[in-house]
């Protein structure tokens, strides 16, 4: 049996849905009312209009090379990064990268002093993977004081991603091209108190797959500070997550540490960069090889260059495959087997 | 400023000193009044710049023109190097030895010197283990050379790759490594851990056959060598040695001999309490002497060995010279002796030593009854320069478990030495007539030594000579704690406690004996007036 129209289960229901638009109703007036002293605060609870007619004094900048990251360096920050470390950084880095280390009996003496120098970390880079690699792979007493330098102009962009690679990473954003005073007076002053550097010489990740040439930088601050650099070679990184890949790719890495290098008086910054190009190039032709054939080859100029070979087309590209299957990147993680499914 | 060595008196208000007991240690009273504790001199700073001190040594050597300018494209470079038996406990990674070559190998490379060779320069040990050539050269020179077959150890038994270099006065022949004979250069990497150590000791025996080295190593020569860690003219056994040197100099290769010293810093922070004096000892170091003997006592022999075995001695690089071979050698003994020497005014009717739970001859091994007479009678007797501490006809008390036990790797001949030669005589001349000669011909333990990781068949007769002197010094032996027959069979008298063995003493020296103790370690050589 059906309800007929003007029956008492009809009107009931349409009762019951006018008392419940007058509820909807009386809701979203108490809303509105709600909203409206906020936004007829304005002035000083919002941003103030401009006068017409006025030039505006240039705005403060806070991000790229001037963000802040003070804070991240404080002893909260420190344990939190500390934690992080220990934890998740370092089980994603041996998931992702599979780290082989040599070279740290290179740094015994360094680490024997009763108080750990500050240095300055001079890697190759080739892609995002080299700072969480090189920070789990530094030891424990470089690590609690090591500071990234980061491109300001990448990662120091948007506050949020500025926030994050400064408490996580320990980041401190530096320009790419050239290194201001103000960049130079921030990084000496953490030298001084004691802060370690990762400065990627060669100004950014590699566009492809070979290394760039070196910018003075790291031979800049360590002439100026007078403190050593280590060169590191990084290899394998450019086929896990190199420039212009979408996702990581898990794979194999080998970071080789080589001996402290020391600015020699009266050196200038462009000879200092230049030898140290050669260590990080010569250690490059050690994991490839063997300690003896790329001391050799040192000896004689004739370590493969870390830029590749000069060709302009697509040899370059061709040599690049040749020269990776020497290296970490040519023992790839035996990648899971998926079975076509045959219904 | 570290303090330099130092004599105790010691008196009733002196607390227990420390012995070791092989994998152990314990805290004894000595007399007092009539008793004194010769205590190392603390551990000399290590250089600053290691690398820097290697590089001019090499560009800057002694009696030689500087390296560069010895090494020459085509040219056939030898480098040899202190095998396992150094230093002891082994050093915290990079070791000396692989500091030392980089650099040699640095200045090969600018050279363009193809044609290298690295030999471990084992004499009649046993071969290294790739790990232990790992730690003394490092992963990049191993990786380097080894896959190239460029990495050689040492076969005193490869008669084809031997060479007779010439013969002294005496008759004695100097044959040695062929590869290094034929060398237009061979570059000798040493660690000068004792006074002994180094000169001419260390081609001539490091790179030379069993022939060449029964001229020195023998039961009468070692009787002879009457300050093995003193004056060399002292030393019979270095009197031959030097003899072959100069052979060696007239008609072998060009030598570049680099030696460096170490100092004496042994044991890593969670040991200190071993390095200090016992009445500085401050809480932490108690707790810690508790916790380690205690802790010790309650583990398995093969446990405590693996423990102490594990150990990476913080010592380092207190000097390096590098040229000729006699200059060098004396360059490095005064940097030795400054570490090691400790003036002592006469010496007394007992001496008391403990025995750690390593010697020379055992590294990563067992510590085995032949090596326990060995470190006692062969080594700590002996570091001493001018006098024994102890005078001819006292008594000499060891402290060490003496376990029945051999490691059959390294050890092999060295079961059959005391299962068959020591009941037979513990006179290392009547030994060297009778029985010698057998065990070095011997085809098995040939074997063994040549391919596997074994000590020469002869070797247990030398680790006997070693401690002839001290065997034929002392009136008698005692070892505290040791098990009792394995004592007797090697000819002493066991005792189970310290008092024990001075009563056992006083037959010999009387009842109110005067006593020395040597304080190991760290090392120290007693310059005894």
């Amino acid at each position: 049996m059906s309800d007929r129209p003007g029956s008492k289960t009809a009107s009931m229901t349409v009762a019951q849905l006018r008392r419940a638009a007058k509820v909807g109703d009386a809701a979203s007036a108490a809303l509105q009312a709600g909203l409206k002293p906020v936004r007829s605060l304005g002035f000083p609870y919002r941003r103030p209009s401009r006068p017409k007619g006025v030039v505006m004094p240039p705005e403060e900048n806070t991000l790229g090379a001037d963000f802040e990251t003070e804070w991240a360096r404080k002893a909260p920050a420190k344990a939190a990064r500390a934690l992080f470390n220990a934890g998740p950084l370092k089980m994603f880095v041996r998931w992702m990268a599979n780290p082989e280390v040599v070279g740290l009996d290179r740094l015994a003496d360094l680490l024997d002093r009763d108080e750990t120098p500050a240095v300055i970390f001079a890697p190759n880079h080739h892609s995002h993977v080299d700072t969480p690699l090189v920070i789990s792979v530094v030891p424990g007493e470089f690590r609690r004081t090591l500071v990234i330098a980061a491109a300001a102009d990448y990662f120091f962009d948007k506050r949020v991603k500025g926030t994050m690679a400064a408490l996580f990473l320990n980041a401190f954003p530096i320009e790419r091209e050239v290194t201001t005073r103000k960049s130079s007076d921030q990084l000496r002053r953490l030298i001084d108190l004691g802060w370690s550097l990762v400065i990627y010489p060669e100004g950014g990740r590699s566009p492809d797959g070979w290394g760039q040439d070196f910018k003075g930088g790291a031979a800049y601050l360590a002439a100026r500070c007078d403190v050593p650099v280590v060169p590191v070679f990084i290899d394998g990184t450019g086929t896990i997550f190199g420039k212009g890949m979408k996702r990581p790719k898990p794979g194999s890495t080998k970071v080789v540490f080589g001996a402290p290098l020391y600015p020699v008086e009266g050196e200038n910054t462009r000879r200092f960069n230049a030898r140290i190009e050669a260590a990080v190039t010569a250690l490059g032709d050690e994991a490839l090889t063997d300690f003896w054939t790329a001391r050799q080859r040192a000896a004689q100029g004739a370590n493969p260059k870390l830029t590749g070979p000069e060709h302009t087309s697509w040899r370059r590209q061709w040599a690049l495959a040749e020269h990776r299957t020497l290296g970490k990147a040519g023992q790839r993680r035996r990648q899971k087997r998926r079975w076509p499914d045959l219904g | 400023m570290p303090r330099p060595g130092y004599v105790l008196e010691v008196d009733r208000s002196t607390p227990p000193t420390l012995f070791w007991r092989g994998e152990n240690f314990s805290l004894e009273k000595l007399p007092a009044g009539r008793s004194r504790v010769i205590y190392p001199p603390e551990p000399l700073p290590a250089l600053a710049d290691i690398d820097g001190a290697i590089r001019h040594a090499l560009l800057n050597p002694l009696g030689q023109d500087p390296l560069p300018t010895q090494l020459f494209a085509g040219m056939k470079l030898t480098i040899a190097f202190d095998d396992v038996s150094l230093p002891l406990p082994k050093m915290r990674r990079p070791d000396i030895r692989q500091r030392v070559i980089e650099a040699v190998l640095d200045l090969a490379a600018q050279a363009g010197v193809d044609d290298v060779v690295l030999i471990a320069a084992l004499g009649l040990h046993r071969r290294m283990h790739e790990y232990e050539l790992r730690h003394a050269l490092g992963d990049r020179v191993y990786d380097a050379f080894h896959p190239r077959g460029l990495l050689w150890q040492h076969d005193a038994e490869d008669h084809e790759n031997l060479t007779v270099i010439g013969t002294t006065d005496h008759g004695e022949v100097l044959e040695i490594n062929k590869r290094a004979a034929d060398s237009d250069l061979v570059v000798y990497v040493n660690i000068n851990s004792v006074s002994m150590d180094g000169g001419w000791k260390s081609i001539t025996t490091g790179l030379a056959s069993y022939r060449c080295l029964s001229h020195h190593h023998n039961g009468e020569t070692l009787q002879n060598t009457r300050s093995l860690m003193g004056h060399r003219q002292h030393s019979a056994l270095h009197t031959s040695i030097w003899r072959l040197g100069k052979v060696l100099r007239d008609h072998g290769p060009k030598v570049f001999q680099i030696e460096t010293s170490l100092n004496t810093d042994m044991f890593p922070d969670a040991y200190s309490f071993i390095n200090k004096r016992e009445w500085e000892w401050t809480a932490k170091d108690r707790a810690t002497y508790l916790g380690v003997t205690k802790g010790l006592s309650l583990l398995p022999v093969k446990a405590r060995r693996k423990m102490f075995f594990d150990i990476h001695s913080p010592h380092q690089m207190t000097g390096v010279n590098a040229g000729d071979t006699e200059l060098v050698h004396e360059r490095t003994l005064e940097k030795v002796y400054a570490q090691q020497l400790v003036p002592v005014e006469g010496q007394t009717d007992i001496l008391t030593l403990g025995i750690p739970f390593v010697c020379p001859y055992n590294p990563d091994g067992v510590m085995n009854p032949i090596l326990v007479m060995c470190m006692g009678l062969g080594y700590l007797f002996n570091m001493y320069r001018n006098k024994p501490l102890v005078r001819e006809g006292g008594v000499i008390i060891m402290t060490h478990p003496t376990y029945r036990d051999f490691n059959p790797v390294h050890h092999p001949s060295y079961i059959d030495f005391f299962e068959q030669v020591l009941p037979d005589t513990t006179d290392p001349v009547v030994m060297g007539q009778k029985w010698e000669k057998q065990f070095a011909e011997d085809e098995w333990y040939r074997h063994l030594y040549r391919t596997g990781n074994a000590y020469h068949g002869v070797h247990p007769f030398y680790a006997w000579y070693w401690g002839a002197h001290g065997q034929q010094h002392a009136g008698k032996v005692i070892i505290v704690g040791g098990d009792a027959a394995t004592v007797r069979r090697l000819g002493f008298t066991p005792a189970s406690t310290l008092d024990d063995a001075f009563e056992i003493a006083s037959d010999v020296v009387g009842r109110q004996p005067t006593i020395s103790h040597l304080h190991v370690p760290s090392l120290l050589v007693a310059d005894v007036q």
